[in-house]
């Protein structure tokens, strides 16, 4: 079973897949969670999320002139803080006058500020592709080692270790949060019913706060993945997670945090195996075409149901 | 003279380009403006147009597939029912939802719809884009369209040639910018006298208070999605008028949505949603203080330039265009919040009964 044909799809389409879809799925929790908290589509997110790279990559850099080499993952945590700021700030002035009013105001709200925050971090950073760690990324040794004598090799660079376990950890601290935490459970009364939430003396300016606290974390989280993974960084990125990362979140059911990690594996993994060569040797899709895949699965979803496969809501 | 010229050409490209994204803004008026559907994929009916158009108008090629070299208004049909086709197959997927996914799902397909372009080498010529796009009035002057009918009927190519070596270089810019000009004026009086008909009445209604509006027996699905392919179809017009102005038409850096789709909007909220004229006036101030802020820049990084002579001019002037962006967003974010309504706030429309009654001369009173 384990030939070439299994050593080229795990390592070169299911694993690339897997951590795709760990990126997208952190990326959609906060997505999910703002459309069923807040109630709007954000489209602002991935720009966030990109602006969050960035900051990790200038927190590296004066590191750097200050003599120290830090990883990404380092990097990113005084960067989280200010993207938690980014997302406090845009809601008080640009999202929170819109509250009481037609939802379809914030989402262009959030249509603007994705523009806002893309052209001010090409005005900061520059239009350039920036890195954080050149050069190719070497697989883990031990683990191919050891998965080579039982025959089944593995080559996972370490970058992809560093992804699946951060995510790991995020997605259980998430878990922990909205299962055992009083505010967690708050945010989950408000994505099921505002009206009840509000009624139970809930306080929702709180609850909206915790929201993008965890968005903040999981977009900046998603964000460094990314370039981690591609090593690379630009400023179209954001745009580009936007299509995949609404489909995760309308996949997995909007307001189901559960969901949207489920639907960014599919979609991440959907993306990844559609270029796979299932039929012959040419493959499925050209890999040009694996944005479609999202858009696809996403357009299918809106007309078989569009409340997701975790029963989310749907409006 | 020769300056004069010069400026009067300046301004002519305005009004050429202005009236390009005054149909656009018209188009999205119906979308947003009479149904309030939020659509933001306006770059991909564009690009669908604009493709439509240059590969039904232009010389055969080897490059890409088509090139019929059809007459230029039948590629301009042809583009608006490409645009009203695609607009109908997503509203009929997303329109009975709610506005949130209309927007995801727009903005899905344009970026879907540009994929395609760049990937379909053979049909497109992919990141290279088709050049050579015939501009109504420019293209007498190309040989393929005076060696053939009907301009060969009136007189022989070297008459043609001869006749257009008199005609000064530009002689096209004013005829171009007229026919843009008039074509968006028809438009505007189709949309207005749509606005007061009945049909837009009902637009009115279902935006307001659609539960009311299906109360009272009207098919709400139906007339959103007239809406969304009618002002798909404007939008795709546009596009093609685009291709006509820019001859030549790749899908990333020509169909850039931050450029198109954004650009649009922030002219139809600037200008007043709802309102035809607004969406008009908006579309010519923006785009004028848009191009007239590209001669400030220049000369503001000029000046820094002389004061700080170690900074790269050119590195201020890609840094400037994107501050540009993000100055036009906050205009946006500050007229969302404070004049919702924009400089021309939307008229509603009086009932024609209403106007019976407070005339009151006919006694015709029900």
């Amino acid at each position: 079973m384990w030939d070439a044909f299994g050593f080229e799809f795990v390592n070169f389409y299911l694993i690339p897949g897997l951590v795709l879809g760990c990126i997208y799925a952190l990326g959609a929790i906060g997505i999910t969670l703002t459309f069923g908290i807040l109630r709007f589509a954000n489209f602002a997110h991935g720009e966030i999320m990109m602006s969050g790279a960035y900051l990790t990559w200038t927190v590296m850099a004066i590191a750097g002139y200050a003599g120290l080499t830090l990883h990404p993952l380092v990097a990113m945590v005084p960067a989280t803080l200010l993207v938690i700021l980014l997302f406090l700030g845009t809601d008080k002035f640009f999202y929170k006058p819109f509250r009481k009013a037609d939802t379809i105001k914030v989402v262009m709200a959030s249509f603007g500020m994705m523009l806002i925050i893309r052209s001010a971090v090409q005005v900061i950073w520059g239009p350039n592709q920036l890195t954080f760690v050149r050069g190719i990324a070497k697989p883990n040794s031990v683990l191919s080692d050891v998965s080579n004598d039982i025959g089944m090799m593995l080559i996972i660079p370490n970058k992809h270790l560093f992804i699946f376990a951060g995510t790991v950890i995020i997605v259980i601290a998430l878990s922990y949060l909205l299962n055992r935490t009083r505010i967690g459970k708050a945010m989950r009364a408000v994505s099921d019913s505002p009206d009840l939430a509000h009624v139970t003396g809930i306080d929702v300016d709180k609850v909206i706060r915790a929201t993008w606290i965890v968005g903040g974390i999981c977009a900046t989280a998603a964000g460094v993945f990314l370039v981690m993974d591609v090593q690379m960084l630009e400023t179209t990125m954001g745009f580009r997670m936007l299509l995949p990362m609404f489909a995760a979140a309308i996949l997995g059911g909007i307001g189901k945090p559960y969901g949207a990690v489920f639907g960014g594996l599919v979609i991440g993994l959907a993306e990844e195996l559609s270029a796979y060569p299932w039929i012959g040797d040419t493959p499925l899709l050209s890999p040009g075409y694996k944005t479609g895949v999202a858009f696809a699965i996403m357009v299918i979803m809106l007309i078989v149901r569009p409340q997701g496969l975790f029963k989310g809501r749907s409006f | 003279m020769e300056a004069y010229v010069g400026y009067f050409l300046y301004f002519l490209s305005l009004l050429t380009v202005g009236g390009i994204y005054a149909i656009f803004a018209l188009g999205l008026n119906v979308n947003w403006g009479f149904a309030g559907l939020f659509n933001v994929g306006i770059v991909g009916f564009a690009a669908v147009g604009a493709y439509t158009y240059a590969l039904l108008t232009t010389a055969e090629s080897t490059y890409h597939i088509g090139g019929l070299g059809l007459p230029l208004p039948f590629g301009m049909f042809a583009a608006m029912m490409t645009s009203a086709v695609i607009a109908g197959f997503i509203g009929l997927i997303c329109i009975r939802l709610r506005a949130d996914y209309l927007a995801i799902a727009t903005i899905g397909i344009a970026e879907i719809i540009k994929l395609i372009l760049k990937n379909e080498t053979e049909i497109t010529n992919g990141p290279r884009g088709i050049n050579k796009i015939p501009r109504a009035w420019e293209h007498f002057s190309e040989e393929r369209f005076y060696t053939s009918w009907p301009m060969s009927w009136f007189g022989t190519p070297e008459n043609w040639e001869a006749f257009f070596d008199t005609l000064p270089n530009w002689y096209w810019q004013p005829l171009f910018a007229g026919t843009i000009l008039l074509v968006m004026y028809v438009i505007y009086r189709m949309l207005e006298r749509a606005r007061t008909s009945p049909w837009g009445r009902m637009m009115t209604a279902i935006r307001e208070n659609e539960p009311a509006a299906r109360a009272a027996g009207k098919d709400v699905t139906r007339r959103r999605i007239e809406a969304f392919i009618i002002g798909a179809a404007i939008m795709g017009l546009a596009g093609s008028l685009f291709a006509q102005h820019l001859r030549l038409i790749e899908p990333t850096n020509t169909f850039d949505p931050s450029k198109v789709t954004f650009l649009v909007w922030v002219m139809l909220i600037v200008g007043g949603s709802g309102n035809n004229r607004g969406a008009m006036l908006g579309a010519f101030l923006i785009w004028t203080l848009w191009s007239a802020s590209e001669l400030f820049i220049t000369g503001a990084i000029d000046l820094i330039g002389n004061i700080f002579s170690t900074l790269d001019p050119s590195i201020l002037q890609t840094r400037a265009g994107f501050l540009r962006m993000m100055l036009i967003g906050i205009l946006m974010q500050v007229i969302l919040q404070r004049y919702p309504g924009g400089i021309l706030p939307e008229v509603r429309p009086a009932s024609p009964k209403a106007d019976k009654n407070i005339a009151g001369t006919t006694g015709e009173s029900k």
